[in-house]
């Protein structure tokens, strides 16, 4: 029970930061960092996948309702949801994980700097692929992607130690 | 039948997985497309609230621009009034039961709440909807020249289509010379634009003003646009025009939404034409 209310905190509350606080930061003017998918990665590891991917779509739907984009966000949150488990056994060179006892605060550092950086290019990288959606923009695509990234990569660092502290 | 059921258990996840992937894509294509009936939109009862919520504080941040903004469109449109005859005031005055018969426009006033330019579908939320009588396909405009058309309308709330859009396509003409064009942006900066099907006839230079053309029912003639900002010409055409926007669209605060009184009349009549 304590799971679900911490969770739809979560999930409430990564909305608003969003929308409210970092929405309005552009660096150097267009870079808009899109730190949410704090979501995704700290969202508790289970066997059972089905509402972890549902969540997932629907807090990208959410960030797409406030800004216009169609179905972006969601179709990326999506499909970093997705390929979560795999890459974790993957980083983990491990073919089955111990599933009650893990978190992801147990990864050592550069292991989880490299889940999330790979979580964070790639849901960038779908996401101004599918706004851009044009082979010619593709430099366009690729450069707003790493721009972006870094940020949302510094940002999802900080929460997170933030977190672990509080812990 | 025992194997289907097996495959649906084993690839469960991924089934969900492309399921919801295919509801979001469908979503995506429909906003890429000159739609008018988008499910997913800013303009609705919950996102419009924390907007406007937002709004209220980030209002008072630009407040000095958005008077300048003001001040100097009221300087300009006084400025017209004095050209015109002392007694026209009078006159307007003595006309005003037929004035309704013969005005084409009417302007109403809306605030913007939320103004994105840094994406390649951007959108701006007004807080005018179909309550006060906003409806798909008006111009917005300030003071300074055009910013978009109306798209997806709620009670209360409407999204406006910026010509910072991909689809965003809006007819200009030259100030100096009846040659038509279409304003068009390629992403990249958000106060230049690009003039393209420009005839070569056209003879252009760096500064010259580029103003709404009064081709399309949306805006009316005459509205200021921006300047040419740089061009190339080559194999007998214009390469590229770029033109830069006398407003910023970085700093947008009060506009104005038109409503034209005979779009309807010229659409049905353009219908017929097609037919």
């Amino acid at each position: 029970m304590n799971d679900v209310i911490k969770n739809t905190a979560l999930f409430i509350g990564l909305v608003l930061v969003q929308v409210i606080v970092l929405n309005n930061i552009l660096f150097w003017g267009y870079i808009n960092p899109l730190p949410y998918i704090l979501f995704v990665i700290i969202y508790p590891v289970k066997k059972d996948r089905g509402l972890f991917l549902l969540l997932s779509f629907l807090l990208g739907l959410c960030i797409d309702f406030f800004s216009d984009s169609g179905g972006v966000n969601a179709a990326a949150t999506l499909f970093i949801a997705y390929i979560r488990l795999p890459l974790l056994k993957g980083l983990l060179r491990k073919p089955e994980i111990d599933f009650p006892v893990f978190t992801i605060f147990k990864l050592p550092f550069l292991r989880l700097l490299s889940f999330i950086a790979i979580l964070t290019f790639v849901h960038h990288f779908i996401l101004f692929g599918l706004e851009y959606f044009k082979l010619n923009m593709i430099l366009t695509i690729f450069s707003k992607t790493f721009l972006t990234s870094i940020f949302t990569i510094i940002l999802l660092i900080l929460s997170l130690l933030f977190m672990d502290k509080n812990k | 039948m025992q194997q289907i059921v097996n495959f649906i258990v084993k690839y469960k996840y991924f089934l969900f997985f492309l399921l919801l992937e295919l509801i979001a894509l469908i979503f995506t294509v429909q906003s890429h497309s000159y739609h008018k009936s988008k499910f997913v939109n800013s303009a609705n009862a919950i996102t419009g609230g924390i907007y406007k919520r937002i709004n209220s504080f980030k209002e008072y941040t630009n407040l000095k621009v958005y008077n300048q903004q003001l001040l100097d469109e009221n300087t300009y449109l006084r400025n017209l009034l004095a050209q015109q005859p002392a007694d026209s005031m009078l006159r307007l005055k003595k006309m005003i039961d037929t004035t309704k018969y013969f005005q084409q426009y009417s302007y109403l006033s809306a605030k913007v709440y939320r103004n994105d330019y840094h994406k390649k579908y951007n959108y701006l939320l007004v807080n005018k909807g179909s309550k006060q009588g906003v409806k798909p396909d008006q111009g917005v405009i300030n003071g300074k020249g055009i910013i978009g058309i109306t798209n997806t309308i709620s009670k209360n709330y409407a999204t406006v289509l910026s010509i910072l859009n991909g689809n965003s396509k809006i007819n200009v003409r030259l100030l100096n010379s009846y040659h038509f064009g279409t304003l068009e942006w390629d992403g990249k900066d958000y106060n230049v634009l690009q003039l393209v099907d420009l005839p070569i006839q056209a003879t252009i230079k760096m500064g010259d003003t580029i103003i709404t053309g009064g081709k399309s029912t949306i805006f009316p003639e005459g509205i200021p646009v921006g300047t040419i900002l740089n061009f190339k010409k080559e194999n007998n055409a214009y390469q590229y025009i770029n033109v830069k926007l006398f407003n910023d669209m970085s700093a947008i605060g009060p506009v104005t939404i038109i409503t034209n009184f005979d779009k309807e009349e010229i659409e049905a009549l353009e219908e017929t034409i097609t037919k």
